[in-house]
């Protein structure tokens, strides 16, 4: 380890310039006001949390929390998502209170560093969660308006991919009949390894009907008709509830008018256990990497004592500000030039500009350094000096 | 006007082997394009881009979606675990990866040392096969380290096993078998799925005829 440089901040820790700031609150004020204009009331939680509570009832690998020590020798994680944490929230601070509970948040959260650039180890997170509802129309809900905020912040070219790990686990159940290859298998969807997966399904010996049975899970990606192809690879009551609810959650996104931004995708497995029902992931045409997602999450409720099965998405704040192709804009300021004589004038005349909803400058003539430099980086330019003597010019 | 599909490619003998599956698969390239030096290659009759990169940094551009799709080794997806979707086997350039070492090669108490270009691999294999060794990275020429004494066996790809004799090494143990592989971003995979869907089954098509 060699000493840091004075200016140097640890591994996949950004600063927020004032640009870049202005920017990314205008987005996340636009998101904000969307969510909240359906009901979601927003919460606070700690940004430390217990490891054995909240670090390991949440859906982030163990090797990417954040981990330190408090005095008493407890393990603590930095929150590395809300979900858990609006969890442990909804069954203990909120017991009384009875389900559905819709909850939001907008916060940092954390993830262990990585070397690579690109991958922020703190990131601004915004999402919703609606605990205690298992109905389509909850599932449905939190899909469209996860579209709908996209849409707010001025995200146009977006998809959502729409998956169900129930008919996954029902499809290759209902061929393997055991948990060991099933979870064999769905580790190969999970890595996205297609190749591996079919070379898997070759490799177990089964006859060419099954074999193909299971191949077809690689084809059913596209349009509301890939349904009725699921529905005829496989029968059983597991797959049958799964596709009735992706049925009914079509529905809902038809009502909303998002379907266009909908496809759906059998192959999405977006983690190996923690989701139970629908899973979806957002993408923006301009970025390479998934600016949102989330799912129905069942079990994780019962884990603090108060079964209760919920669904949620997260946006990616970060993510968004790049896929809209916002690089921060300096909101358009004033600034009103004094000299000591002039200040009652000028604090006056300030006064007056605020109150017309502008944002102002007071500087003290004496205090620039470079005058011409500070004027660039101003819209208006107010120099009372130079006003004083145009008026005794005059 | 849409975009050109972006397909980042390896450098060299992967590259020329790709694009000879990909004129057949009935994509029509230009026929100058093999010896260029240009690292950005237009095909606009096929509506292409080519980003030609070296070969372990495909799956990176692939990753970050500067390019939509690659051809990537399966060495270089297993050593870098890139979130990418690997949809199809093009079968070309077909090697293994495998342990070598000088003939006669016996475990001791000595802290073994094994010297690879892969070294996520090497590790994430001998921790599967219940051994702790200790990972040296080398850029190439990895032949050399058992020779002049840097570790006691070596993780490298092997094709036809020339260089291993050649320089007296023997295999020890195949880990892998490698092809290469089509891999696609997870964003492009959804949003230009039916441009990509074609490609990868015109390429099986193709694949499956040399099968056969």
């Amino acid at each position: 380890m060699t000493q840091p440089f004075m200016f140097e901040k640890p591994l996949g820790m950004r600063d927020t310039l004032p640009a870049y700031y202005q920017t990314k609150r205008s987005v996340a004020d636009r998101l904000e006001s969307e969510i909240g204009s359906w009901g979601y009331l927003p919460i606070e939680t700690p940004a430390l949390e217990y490891y054995d509570t909240v670090g390991r009832a949440s859906a982030i690998l163990d090797q990417q929390l954040f981990k330190l020590l408090d005095q008493q020798g407890h393990t603590l994680v930095l929150r590395p998502d809300m979900t858990a944490p609006i969890a442990r929230v909804a069954a203990s601070s909120l017991k009384e209170q009875s389900f559905p509970i819709r909850l939001s948040y907008h916060t940092n959260v954390f993830r262990a560093q990585q070397r690579e650039g690109g991958r922020p180890a703190e990131f601004e997170q915004m999402g919703v969660e609606l605990v205690g509802d298992s109905t389509a129309s909850a599932d449905g809900e939190v899909i469209a308006l996860m579209a709908a905020a996209l849409k707010e912040a001025g995200l146009e070219d977006f998809q959502v991919a729409v998956g169900h790990i129930g008919y996954v686990n029902a499809l290759l159940f209902d061929v393997l009949g055991d948990e060991e290859p099933v979870d064999n298998l769905r580790r190969f969807l999970y890595e996205k390894n297609h190749v591996g997966f079919g070379q898997h399904v070759k490799s177990l010996g089964l006859p060419k009907e099954e074999e193909n049975r299971l191949l077809g899970l690689l084809q059913l990606r596209g349009g509301a008709e890939k349904l009725d192809e699921a529905d005829a690879l496989v029968h059983n009551g597991e797959a049958g509830r799964a596709l009735e609810n992706l049925r009914q959650i079509r529905e809902v996104l038809e009502c909303y008018g998002v379907e266009q931004h909908v496809t759906f995708d059998f192959n999405l497995v977006l983690h190996m256990s923690y989701y139970t029902g629908v899973v979806f992931e957002g993408y923006g045409s301009r970025l390479g990497f998934p600016l949102a997602g989330g799912g129905r999450y069942d079990e994780l409720l019962g884990k603090f004592e108060r079964p209760g099965r919920a669904t949620g998405f997260g946006i990616r704040l970060d993510l968004l500000v790049e896929a809209l192709g916002l690089t921060g804009e300096k909101p358009a300021q004033t600034c009103i030039l004094f000299s000591r004589e002039q200040r009652s004038e000028a604090v006056e005349e300030a006064r007056r500009q605020r109150g017309l909803g502008k944002r102002v400058v007071l500087q003290d003539k004496a205090g620039v350094e470079n005058v011409e430099q500070l004027q660039s980086s101003f819209s208006e330019w107010i120099d009372l000096n130079k006003a004083a003597k145009e008026d005794e010019g005059r | 006007m849409t975009e050109p599909l972006k397909i980042a490619m390896p450098k060299g003998r992967i590259f020329e082997e790709a694009v000879e599956l990909l004129r057949r698969a009935g994509f029509s390239l230009p026929p100058e394009f093999d010896d260029s030096r240009k690292l950005i290659v237009d095909a606009p009759e096929a509506d292409m881009r080519f980003i030609l990169a070296k070969p372990m940094d495909v799956p990176t551009y692939v990753e970050h979606g500067v390019a939509d799709i690659g051809v990537a080794g399966k060495d270089t997806m297993l050593e870098e675990e890139r979130d990418v979707h690997e949809v199809l086997d093009l079968g070309i350039s077909p090697c293994y990866m495998a342990v070598a070492g000088l003939p006669g090669f016996e475990k001791t108490d000595v802290n073994p040392k094994v010297a690879s270009k892969y070294p996520n691999l090497a590790a994430r294999y001998f921790k599967e096969q219940g051994e702790q060794v200790e990972i040296i990275k080398l850029n190439g020429s990895i032949e050399l380290a058992p020779l002049v004494g840097l570790a006691d066996r070596i993780v490298d790809i092997v094709s036809s096993g020339r260089t291993l004799k050649e320089n007296g090494l023997v295999e020890l143990e195949t880990i892998v078998s490698i092809t290469s592989r089509l891999i696609v971003n997870p964003v492009s995979y959804r949003l230009k799925d039916s441009r990509i869907d074609e490609i990868a089954a015109r390429l099986a098509e193709v694949i499956e005829e040399d099968v056969r």
